[in-house]
């Protein structure tokens, strides 16, 4: 016997919701320019984790494409800023070492 | 036919120039400033389109929306859109003589282009995804340029920077995973006739006004601004301060105009307009008190962008004709500041060239040196306090006469408040600036930098100030908007 608390798609919707909120805390909190940068990236996740859930239409449906597209376009933008930012860091880092 | 090139040419242009620019440095200068100037044109030619046959929907490579992009201009967009082309087209001819060294101009060239490509792009989109890609492109590559300073400082502003436009980024992106979900379309059209007062409408309206409220540096989420803007380079902080920060009011006005209607209550608008009160009061106040004319112009901007927000209370309640007299007086006020305070930004860095420092308090002598840029500074002053014949004052004008007519006195108390603290601290830049100090010899600044700080000044007093009437019935006409 199986009791259902929760459908996959609403787990996904969930465990998306927790990850953006404790990303967004992070980013706020952590005084570090690296553990800034990786909880932006955990909320990112948060938000993919949550599109992609939506995507979802049920068993026999394919899933809607276009929220797949928009991850695909929010993942790329992710690494683009993350890789701009880890140079800036690393830039300051080399002057203190100096 | 014709918008179609107009259309592309405003976002194609400086793409193509970006991308020209970082393949052939050695031509990066010309490249750039023949692809603003073509900005310029193209946002031109827009707007008389625009003009004679209201606003435009482009379907781009023929894919109706839902799965290709849509541009969409209005008014109110093309207006924005010229006033980004000019700025950036002034800031292009200033930072040819700017910097020094070659290898600055090889890493500004790729990356300013693309800022203006993000600005055009941002301010033409119909839908809110592709809003989202533009607002990350313009963060990412306005990140990149506040960095080029070189400096720790500046590096550190520009780390802060990035990580507070990524952070609103992606509050944007939750707001519009909501909205998704809730509607199934992201098409801003679409969007509008779909949108219900209920609870994920109210959630989404949340996160992407608090996103954009990060990025517009609304009080009490500024601390970023000051450092970022007053560390950066004098055309970059330029285009941040005058386009970039506006660049996310124009989206909170635009979905307040077009698409929060059913959601929207007093309630929310007059918690928006205190913020902006405060913003105004608390940013003139520390402009008063800035050492530094870059931090001036820079907390200058936060209370500028409070008073903008300030219209909103009183857009809400005024209905037709009053309203759209507000509406056009906001407009004014918007791109008035634009050009002045880019003006006054790419003084400051004249005399930071000039003088090896940018401290108020040693500025004596620069009248004798600098009579062009003084004379800017004091024009770009004026628009700043919001003085006739500036655009700014027609601004303040229809602010005031709007909350008279709602019986909204206390808003009337911030905007005198505001504005005299602000001929404050104008009147004590330009004190020390007139001041007598000995001759000494110093590096000579080219004619080409001084000239597009003055024009703009110009523009923004005596342009916008008594040319300021085609504003009225481009805003006024929002009947477009719903196919």
């Amino acid at each position: 016997m199986t009791i259902n608390l929760l459908t996959t798609q609403e787990l996904y919707v969930l465990s998306g919701v927790f990850l953006f909120t404790i990303g967004l805390w992070g980013t706020w909190l952590h005084a570090h320019y690296v553990r800034k940068i990786i909880s932006l990236n955990v909320m990112g996740a948060g938000v993919f984790l949550i599109l992609i859930a939506l995507a979802y239409r049920g068993k026999d449906l394919l899933p809607d494409p276009l929220p797949h597209a928009l991850v695909l376009t929010g993942i790329v933008v992710a690494v683009s800023a993350t890789a701009l930012a880890l140079v800036i860091i690393r830039r300051l880092e080399d002057e203190r070492d100096e | 036919m014709n918008e179609t090139v107009f259309f592309t040419g405003v976002i194609a242009l400086p793409l193509l120039g970006a991308l020209l620019a970082t393949v052939w440095t050695r031509q990066a200068r010309a490249i750039g400033i023949a692809a603003t100037l073509g900005m310029v044109l193209c946002a031109g030619g827009l707007l008389l389109h625009v003009q004679q046959h209201g606003a435009v929907l482009l379907a781009i490579g023929g894919w109706q929306a839902g799965l290709g992009i849509t541009l969409y201009a209005d008014g109110l967009a093309v207006l924005m859109v010229l006033m980004s082309a000019l700025v950036m087209f002034a800031a292009s001819v200033y930072a040819l003589k700017y910097f020094g060294s070659a290898q600055k101009h090889t890493a500004f060239w790729p990356l300013w282009l693309l800022l203006a490509t993000a600005l055009s792009a941002l301010l033409l989109a119909g839908d809110l995804f592709n809003i989202y890609v533009t607002l990350e492109l313009l963060g990412i590559s306005a990140a990149a340029l506040a960095a080029l300073g070189g400096k720790r400082e500046g590096l550190v502003s520009a780390l802060r920077y990035l990580v507070v436009g990524l952070l609103g980024s992606m509050l944007y992106l939750g707001g519009i995973a909501l909205l998704y979900a809730a509607y199934g379309t992201l098409n801003l059209q679409a969007l509008a006739t779909q949108l219900q007062a209920e609870p994920a409408a109210w959630a989404a309206l949340l996160l992407l006004f608090s996103g954009l409220m990060l990025k517009m540096a609304l009080f009490p989420l500024h601390f970023w601004l000051p450092p970022a803007h007053s560390n950066a380079p004098a055309p970059v902080s330029a285009a941040l301060s005058a386009l970039v920060v506006k660049a996310a009011f124009y989206l909170l006005l635009r979905f307040w105009l077009d698409l929060f209607p059913p959601v929207l209550t007093p309630w929310l608008a007059n918690a928006l307009g205190v913020l902006g009160a405060v913003a105004v009061l608390w940013g003139s106040w520390s402009a008063l008190r800035a050492e530094r004319l870059k931090l001036l112009a820079a907390y200058s901007s936060i209370s500028q962008l409070g008073y903008l927000v300030m219209f909103l209370p009183l857009l809400v309640v005024l209905e037709g004709e009053a309203r759209n007299l507000l509406l056009g007086g906001m407009v004014a006020f918007a791109l008035t500041h634009a050009f002045a305070k880019a003006s006054l930004f790419l003084s400051a860095g004249i005399l930071l060239q000039h003088c090896g420092h940018d401290r108020i308090r040693e500025l004596g002598g620069t009248t004798q040196r600098l009579p062009l840029t003084t004379f800017g500074i004091a024009l770009a002053g004026i628009a700043l306090v919001g003085l006739p014949p500036s655009g700014a004052f027609l601004g303040k004008w229809y602010l005031l006469d709007g909350a008279f007519s709602t019986s909204q006195w206390w808003w009337v108390i911030v905007v005198v408040v505001g504005s005299l603290i602000a001929s404050a601290y104008v009147f004590r830049l330009l004190g020390h600036a007139f001041g007598h100090l000995k001759a000494v010899e110093r590096p000579r600044v080219s004619g080409m930098q001084e000239l597009p700080a003055l024009l703009l000044a110009l523009l923004a007093t005596f342009g916008l100030g008594l040319g300021a009437a085609g504003i009225w019935p481009l805003v006024a006409d929002r009947s477009g908007v719903i196919p």
